[in-house]
């Protein structure tokens, strides 16, 4: 398993487009993906559950990936979040 | 005359009759069902048919109101196949035994309710779009056609509140504006009134009542007000506050792209002054060729305390994006004189325009100018910043600035944070003094940017808060143009460039002679931005 920590930095946080996005993004895995915020994890493959997570700007958030391309996909969404929130 | 007040989402004036949004009502009742895989199916194949029309919307979307606006109906596609959606509606209608309708409102409920209930605004907008989705699942599966609002004549249209999908299916050339009794700033409706140019009103409450259908009504976009069935009076005005208002705009849409350039060729950059990040959609909507006056002081005065590093970055990180490469110029912190804020613990002074402030504060106190450097080297990557320092008076501030500069950047470097090395810098001139050592100050410096409010009254020592020196205030007098162009002609002396970010740059009687000193620059507010470019076309 893949894990990193990441603080938001979009003055919107992960609001719908980027959650979105994100979403897209982490489907493309077969790995499973998950975020947690605060002691909650949801699938970061659901939207409804990232958007449900509420992370605004400032807040920090654990990615951890697991699974047959753990390696690639950590990557690629630390690519991700850098670039997009 | 009834008169409503709301939250204004867009501003303009609208004059039109009201058509009042009826929802085809679907009531929903919980049945039971016995073939419960053949109910889910039924759920599929309605969900199947409502992707199809997400993507049909998210394509007129797409040519209506641009990217930005039409990813909501992209968001609404994956809300729709998400999967705690779907087994929650699975679930409901398996362990039950119910009609899928049912499960679909019941999950909707719940999942609103999950946004509705966060400590965010934007979020709680959200569960409009859990609605909207639901909505349209119900709508095929009942057979109960979406309603769309039937107008022949242009109309003032309002509702309870529109969901995104409802309005990106209205005619737009049939909507005047908007008028809702419920919904946020934040929704979507707000959002794309905004896009399509429509004035609007929201949160008009429960006063705005369905039996105002067919009646005639004024929306006031710039105040907030609807005023139905509207007195002579007032009609009166708002048809020239919307005169007015549309004169601007075509001009505005006239000028718009067009370069500031004078009939004889003669070019000249047009900025726009701002003083928070929420100006910045007015300093783009103004067509301003770059941000030539960010007044940092904002993030001072409104906070209780000293701007951390990360918020300063987090803003002019946004500024600077915002702007996409075109220049922005940050004035360091302005504090002192006018502008005082608490935890400075400035002292009382006998004369605050010619005491502790600005830059004077930054270089005895380095401890606050290091935090606001460093997020400004850090932001500096994300776009075009150049650096400002306010009440400059001799060669010798500037040294310092720049040890203190170089210091930072080592700083930084050593931590291992990106910044950018070759920023911009420049000076305001804005003190006798500083136009009087200009040849020297211009081989420090990158740029200057004449602050003319100071200038004229340093220059002409009149306190311009004190109305009984208005009758010896004159703000073309020679001493202040000729102290101007003394600082052009050094700048230009050592290949360095020169603006003016005070008033006397968005003066219209003065453009030709700006332009004759050979200026390059003039930064205005950002409402300022096309009439001086009128000005200049027309020279």
């Amino acid at each position: 398993m893949k894990e990193m920590n990441y603080v938001v930095n979009d003055p919107e946080g992960i609001h719908a487009r980027p959650a979105g996005l994100l979403v897209k993004k982490a489907a493309g895995f077969k790995s499973k993906v998950s975020l947690t915020k605060g002691g909650k994890t949801v699938d970061a493959k659901r939207i409804l559950g990232v958007m449900g997570l509420g992370v605004k700007q400032g807040e920090e958030v654990t990615v951890s990936v697991e699974g047959e391309d753990e390696d690639v996909a950590m990557t690629a969404l630390e690519e991700f979040f850098k670039e997009n929130l | 005359m009834i008169t409503l007040t709301g939250k204004r989402v867009f501003s303009g004036v609208a004059i039109g009759k009201i058509s009042f949004y009826k929802r085809s009502e679907k009531v929903i009742k919980r049945e039971h069902v016995e073939d419960i895989d053949a109910e889910f199916q039924r759920f599929i194949d309605a969900k199947d048919i409502a992707m199809e029309q997400l993507k049909g919307l998210y394509d007129k979307a797409m040519k209506d109101v641009g990217e930005a606006n039409a990813a909501i109906f992209e968001v609404h596609q994956m809300m729709l196949e998400d999967l705690d959606y779907m087994e929650s509606i699975e679930n409901i209608i398996k362990s039950q035994k119910v009609n899928a309708e049912y499960a679909i409102a019941t999950t909707a409920d719940n999942f609103a309710e999950i946004f509705a209930s966060m400590d965010d605004a934007y979020m709680q907008g959200r569960a409009a779009d859990v609605k909207d989705v639901s909505e349209r699942v119900l709508g095929i599966l009942t057979g109960v056609e979406e309603s769309v609002v039937q107008t022949d004549e242009p109309a003032i249209i309002a509702a309870d509140d529109l969901a995104p999908s409802e309005t990106v299916q209205l005619d737009k050339s049939k909507v005047l504006a908007f008028a809702t009794m419920f919904g946020s700033s934040n929704s979507h409706t707000a959002i794309l009134a905004r896009t399509m140019n429509i004035p609007a009103i929201i949160g008009l409450g429960e006063e705005l009542k369905p039996e105002y259908d067919g009646k005639l009504a004024i929306v006031d976009g710039f105040t907030g007000n609807i005023y139905i069935e509207p007195d002579a009076k007032t009609m009166d005005e708002m048809r020239e506050k919307q005169r007015k208002d549309q004169e601007e705009k075509a001009l505005l849409e006239l000028l718009k792209g067009k370069e500031n350039v004078t009939k004889s060729g003669q070019k000249i950059n047009v900025y726009a002054n701002i003083g928070n990040v929420s100006d910045l959609g007015a300093a783009l909507k103004n067509d301003a060729g770059g941000i030539g006056l960010f007044r940092s002081e904002f993030l001072y005065l409104e906070n209780d305390t000293f701007p951390t590093e990360e918020q300063q970055f987090s803003v002019y990180k946004q500024v600077a994006e915002g702007m996409a490469g075109k220049k922005v110029i940050i004035r360091t912190l302005d504090i002192g004189a006018d502008k005082q804020v608490d935890y400075f613990n400035l002292d009382k002074e006998e004369n605050p325009a010619l005491g502790y402030r600005a830059i004077r504060i930054c270089l005895t106190r380095p401890e606050i100018f290091r935090t606001q450097l460093r997020a400004l080297y850090r932001a500096a990557v994300f776009g075009n910043i150049s650096i400002m320092f306010p009440m400059i008076i001799s060669v010798a501030e500037v040294r310092k600035i720049k040890e203190i500069i170089a210091d930072v950047k080592e700083e930084l470097k050593n931590e291992d944070i990106p910044y950018k090395e070759d920023v911009e810098i420049g000076i305001m001139i804005e003190t006798p003094a500083s136009v009087m050592v200009s040849r020297e100050l211009a081989k420090e410096v990158d740029f200057f940017s004449v602050g003319t409010n100071d200038l004229t009254q340093y220059t002409l020592a009149i306190d311009r808060q004190n109305s009984k020196l208005d009758a010896f205030y004159d703000p073309h007098h020679p001493a202040v143009l000729s102290m101007i162009r003394m600082a052009a002609e050094n700048a230009h002396a050592e290949g360095k460039w020169i603006g003016i970010c005070g008033e006397l740059g968005a003066d219209l009687e003065l453009t030709e002679e700006f332009l004759a000193m050979g200026l390059d620059e003039l930064s205005v507010s950002p409402s300022m931005v096309l009439p001086l470019r009128k000005r200049i076309r027309d020279l």
